[in-house]
């Protein structure tokens, strides 16, 4: 397959870079010990357009496709990963059931607004019961009248505090659960009911906030299921298939940060110097760079290869896992034995290489842990 | 009001500079092309008055086909069209040779304001600018840090750095200005103004298509001759100072500023 980056998007990558260099970066540790994003970058991501990157034009987006998508995300993830979450669950988990499964009313009424930045969007499905065995939610919704009664909590809700479009998972049917129980709602903060629960402290990623959402007795319009009507109690396809793309943006973002931490990582190895020359001379350490290298290069063409696939209209459910399950192991293996070529500098906080040490531990774990991710590789194989 | 932005591509200053074996030109094999940064200043500045007076903005540029990247970026930032002037017969073409082929280019469009950046970085010539000017029989201001057009778009006033003061110059238009560092900030090519700029017009013009006469410009026609491009000198290595007390140390640093470095 033949990777080619049209002009247009090459032209977007080095905006990125640019941006990343001069606005991102010099921040990076600030907003890692602040644990904030400032205003005034997040409105530098709006005017720059960063929010609705695959929502069609015709609903204020750019309408880029998901190889466009994945290289934005790569060039993005060349600093504190806070910045590319901060726009993640608008781009993606937050609104891609309106975008795929949603009314017209719907998509008018909301893609615009997340697109240009006004709302951002979020994805509720985990809760305390319900974490890799997602269908065992219990939050559940009880119609009256014209509205819809939910009642249950959700927990490590990223963007949560920022949001105010929810992409959220409720059973309508206890009986029937996943098996055709489960819809998609779309919850506005200030909706009656509706409240934010504990914001949590966490290992990493500190500049983005993950959060619980309570329901008392929240009143939802009728209107406000995914797709309307008809996909009542289709919630869960919409979930899955929301998360197969995610998994894309998930490898890409692994695979920037990688990349990232090679290339301090070969700067490194020429510039210091012990024995008497620089540690870049010292086989051991080649052959960490080596594998860094390798590792990056395999990953990009499996990323690349699935989003180009996507693009063509294939099914790539087994290939996003793997994308997933790949990329972000791999980056973990990568900034391990970047720490390792730092040595003790690696550990110190005047480098960032700790920051992605606790960050990128992150990725094994949310939109499905690796163990999840070889589970539905496997059952696949195991299918046929 | 028709406001030109004349842009060039230079090496992108962190490319590592290579001189080629003639030694006189540069090797540009691994060099990424970037716009000018003064010119992007020059670019920026031209979407402002548009915003303020109204108008269009047209980019011009010259060099091979790569520069309609740079073009595309300054269509991506707002600019409404790009003119590409590339021909063969314009390589190695001297400062009077650029100027005057983007005068052939600029005559026929009647432009109100012509922006451009007071050098390129690549050899810091900073002529292009006044001899466009002359070449078209307009006023130029060169070196401007502020610039404020009149509302009715009949003149402007534009503020330059000069040695411990501030020079306040008065023109009527049209005119040339050359943008220094300073005069704004240049936004980022957005996103969607990077999907809007491929649908935007950008012509690619030829010598001949200026009706200009190729022997007239290129190496052949050079006013101005590079005898040898040379790489700096390479940096001598520090000093560690000796000592074995701060005091000795710092008495030994005195010593060597005073009678070797000769600067106390
Ligand atoms: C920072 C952060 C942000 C998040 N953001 C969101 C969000 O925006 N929206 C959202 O809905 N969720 C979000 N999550 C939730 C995330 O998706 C879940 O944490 C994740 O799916 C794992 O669920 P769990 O934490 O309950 O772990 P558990 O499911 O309890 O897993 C514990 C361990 O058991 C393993 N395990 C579980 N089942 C199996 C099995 N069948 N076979 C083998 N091993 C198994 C797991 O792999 C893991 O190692 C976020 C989580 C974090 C940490």
């Amino acid at each position: 397959m033949d990777f080619n980056i049209p002009e247009e998007i090459k032209m977007i990558q080095a905006t990125i870079k640019k941006f990343v260099e001069k606005d991102l970066e010099p921040i990076a540790r600030k907003v890692e010990e602040e644990g904030e994003i400032p205003e005034e970058i997040v409105q530098k991501m709006r005017d720059l357009g960063l929010f609705g990157i695959p929502i069609p034009e015709e609903y204020g987006g750019l309408g880029l496709n998901t190889f466009g998508e994945v290289l934005i995300y790569e060039e993005l993830s060349k600093t504190n990963a806070c910045f590319r979450s901060r726009i993640g669950t608008s781009n993606g988990i937050g609104s891609m059931g309106i975008y795929m499964d949603g009314t017209e009313e719907q998509k008018q009424k909301y893609l615009p607004r997340i697109a240009s930045g006004e709302w951002s969007a979020a994805f509720a499905l985990t809760e305390p019961e319900a974490g890799s065995d997602a269908a065992n939610i219990k939050t559940i919704a009880e119609l009256k009248g014209d509205h819809w009664i939910i009642n249950g909590k959700k927990h490590f809700i990223t963007n949560a505090d920022c949001a105010h479009v929810f992409t959220t998972m409720v059973l309508t049917d206890k009986e029937k659960g996943s098996r055709g129980g489960i819809s998609a709602f779309i919850i506005e903060k200030g909706m009656p009911g509706f409240s934010l629960g504990t914001v949590e402290k966490k290992m990493g990623i500190r500049g983005s906030h993950t959060a619980e959402l309570i329901f008392d007795n929240c009143m939802v319009p009728k209107e406000n299921i995914i797709g309307g009507d008809p996909m009542i109690g289709h919630g869960f396809k919409t979930a899955m298939r929301v998360l197969d793309k995610g998994r894309l943006t998930m490898g890409a973002s692994a695979l920037g940060a990688a990349e990232r931490l090679l290339e301090m990582s070969v700067f490194y190895a020429k510039e210091r110097v012990q024995f008497g020359k620089p540690i870049g001379e010292f086989q051991m350490i080649q052959a960490m760079l080596a594998d860094m290298a390798t590792e990056i290069y395999a990953s990009r063409q499996i990323l690349y290869h699935a989003a180009c696939l996507r693009d063509q209209g294939k099914k790539i459910t087994r290939e996003a896992s793997m994308v997933k399950l790949y990329c972000t192991e791999m980056a973990c293996r990568v900034v391990d034995k970047a720490l390792q070529i730092h040595g003790g500098m690696g550990y110190m906080k005047d480098l960032p290489i700790e920051m992605y040490y606790r960050d990128l531990r992150l990725y094994r774990i949310f939109e499905g842990t690796s163990e999840i991710q070889r589970m539905l590789i496997a059952r696949d194989l195991l299918r046929n | 009001m028709n406001i030109i932005a004349c842009i060039k591509q230079v090496p992108d200053s962190e490319s590592q500079i290579k001189i080629s074996s003639d030694s006189k030109s540069i090797v540009t094999d691994d060099v990424k092309w970037v716009m000018n940064p003064y010119d992007e200043f020059a670019v920026e500045e031209a979407l402002r008055v548009k915003a303020k007076c109204g108008g269009e903005v047209t980019v011009v540029g010259l060099g091979p086909k790569r520069v309609t990247e740079s073009i595309r970026t300054a269509l991506a930032m707002g600019a409404d069209k790009g003119i590409l002037i590339s021909d063969e017969a314009l390589d190695g073409s001297d400062s009077l040779g650029i100027a005057k082929a983007l005068a052939g280019a600029i005559k026929d469009l009647g432009c109100d304001l012509i922006l451009t950046g007071q050098r390129g970085i690549d050899e810091d010539n900073g002529i292009v600018g006044s001899n466009l000017a002359e070449l078209l029989g307009m006023p130029s201001v060169t070196i401007v840090e502020k610039l404020e057009v009149a509302e009715d778009a009949k003149s402007l006033k534009a503020t330059k750095g000069i040695e411990g003061a501030a020079l306040v110059i008065e023109s009527s238009l049209p005119a040339v200005i050359t943008a220094q560092k300073g005069l704004n900030e240049p936004r980022y090519a957005s996103l969607p103004g990077i999907m809007k700029a491929k649908k935007k017009p950008l012509d690619v013009k030829t010598l001949a298509d200026l009706g200009l006469d190729a022997s007239e410009f290129g190496e052949g026609a050079r006013k101005l001759k590079i005898l040898a491009l040379e790489p700096p000198p390479a940096r001598e290595p520090g000093r560690i100072v000796d000592g074995e007390t701060t005091e000795e140390k710092a008495a030994e640093l005195a010593r060597l500023l005073r009678e070797e470095a000769k600067i106390l």
